[in-house]
């Protein structure tokens, strides 16, 4: 039992060093980038920039590749509502963070 | 030019608490006895800030059968809190998830489990050979690595063995990495799991998802192995939006079929039977249809035939599932 709670706070602490790690990996980006990238921190530091139509076809795209892999394409819901289930899908589905962007915004058009 | 951050800036897309779930009825007929399933699950989505979301699923289920010889039909309501966890964002490669979470082992537990989301409704063979929840911590996230690939991954560990009915895990480490092509819409992964009590066994498994871009057909499948057993399952379903009659009817319809297979492992049939795995080797082929009469609403049907050494059977499930979707606030206009 004794080894077993020593590897378990092996693995624990491992865990809290890569949260540390990535979190000061991260705002050492968004300080980097200065102070447009601290105020919207949770949005990704290399992602690419699209005028309007872009990010509307961008989102189309997105939105039926991701969304396909597990269920039939849902109809569209009031802005505020797509927000709350595209978090949700992000950690369920681990959606990345520029397609949810670009699929909340064709969602939401 | 705006970048994709613009897409979420303003106040009225600023997400909002959400009530969802899912409720059906089902009569699932198993080698000629009629059980009658009624469930509902509701999912709490609760966003705070630009980072965090609360979220909790409850399985409420309530399975009547007709005592052997006849009589009415009786039976238990279970009642299961599934996850309910606190994920946090910290930046676009991580997400910390921390309490009550799915086992990320395979696509069908996290993924394909809802009522509304499965093409058919009865659980594959091997879902029971993973832990379906666990309690602890989850790092997780999804990035691209390549214009045409993305690589998501999931760390976890659960730390504690409640032994409790409706709130059972056991001390487990695992994980699931996986390479989704956008372009041809295939993902492919792996699930690793290592039990840190009683036998300390290691479980893995593979899986895929297939969504093609040229006809309205989705593909899954899983692969798992463990001292349990081992077994595979593979489904398919396809949409009928491109024949060309009746098109009102049929682009609603779609049909699914599932193959599988679970090889026993070395436990028990009784222990296997505890664990809601078969006794014996089977092999089971199914097929359905699954009429959407409106978003979130469909009527399912299907046929299964189980074949195994402890006896051969046929699956008849009947039902119909539901998924709602409930603002707690102003939702903004569509």
């Amino acid at each position: 039992m004794k080894a077993v709670g020593g590897r378990m706070k092996i693995t624990l602490a491992i865990l809290a060093v890569t949260l540390a790690l990535g979190s000061f990996g991260y705002d050492s980006l968004a300080h980097a980038e200065g102070p447009a990238g601290k105020k919207d921190a949770a949005s990704s530091p290399v992602a690419p920039t699209y005028d309007v139509d872009a990010m509307r076809v961008q989102g189309e795209l997105r939105y039926r590749a991701n969304c396909g892999r597990c269920h039939a394409a849902p109809r569209k819901f009031p802005p505020r509502m797509m927000a709350t289930v595209l978090r949700h899908m992000r950690v369920r589905a681990t959606i990345t963070d520029e397609d949810m962007r670009l699929v909340l915004f064709y969602m939401t058009q | 030019m705006p970048g994709p951050a613009a897409a979420q800036s303003s106040d009225s897309e600023k997400p909002v608490p959400i009530l969802t779930g899912t409720a059906g009825y089902f009569n699932f007929i198993t080698a000629g006895q009629n059980q009658i399933d009624e469930q509902i699950n509701p999912v709490l989505l609760v966003p705070l800030g630009d980072r965090w979301l609360v979220e909790a699923r409850m399985e409420c289920e309530g399975a009547f059968q007709r005592p052997p010889g006849g009589g009415p039909y009786g039976g238990e309501v279970s009642k299961n809190l599934d996850y309910a966890q606190a994920d946090y964002i910290a930046n676009p490669y991580l997400t910390v998830t921390m309490g009550r979470f799915l086992t990320p082992f395979g696509i069908f537990n996290e993924r394909l489990y809802p009522i509304w989301i499965r093409s058919l409704q009865q659980d594959p063979l091997i879902l029971p050979l993973s832990a379906e929840s666990s309690d602890g911590m989850m790092l997780r996230g999804g990035f691209a690595v390549d214009p045409k690939a993305n690589f998501t991954y999931a760390a976890y560990v659960s730390a504690i063995d409640t032994g409790h009915n409706n709130l059972q895990s056991a001390r487990n480490v695992g994980g699931r990495m996986s390479f989704f092509f956008p372009g041809t819409r295939l993902e492919v992964g792996a699930s690793f799991q290592k039990l840190l009590q009683d036998t300390r066994t290691n479980s893995f498994g593979f899986h895929f998802a297939w969504w093609s871009t040229r006809l309205p057909l989705n593909m899954h499948g899983e692969y798992a192995r463990s001292n349990q057993g081992s077994g595979y399952w593979v489904d398919g379903a396809y949409r009928l939006s491109q024949v060309h009659f009746w098109q009102k009817a049929m682009r609603r319809t779609e049909l699914a079929g599932r193959a599988e297979q679970f090889f026993s492992g070395s436990i028990s049939s009784d222990e296997a039977a505890a664990l809601g795995l078969p006794p014996a080797n089977t092999r089971e082929g199914e097929f359905g249809v699954n009429y959407y009469l409106m978003d979130g609403l469909k009527a399912v049907a299907s046929y299964g035939r189980q074949f195994s050494s402890a006896g051969n059977l046929n699956l008849w499930t009947v039902g119909i599932a539901y998924r709602f979707l409930i603002p707690l606030g102003r939702s903004g206009a569509l």
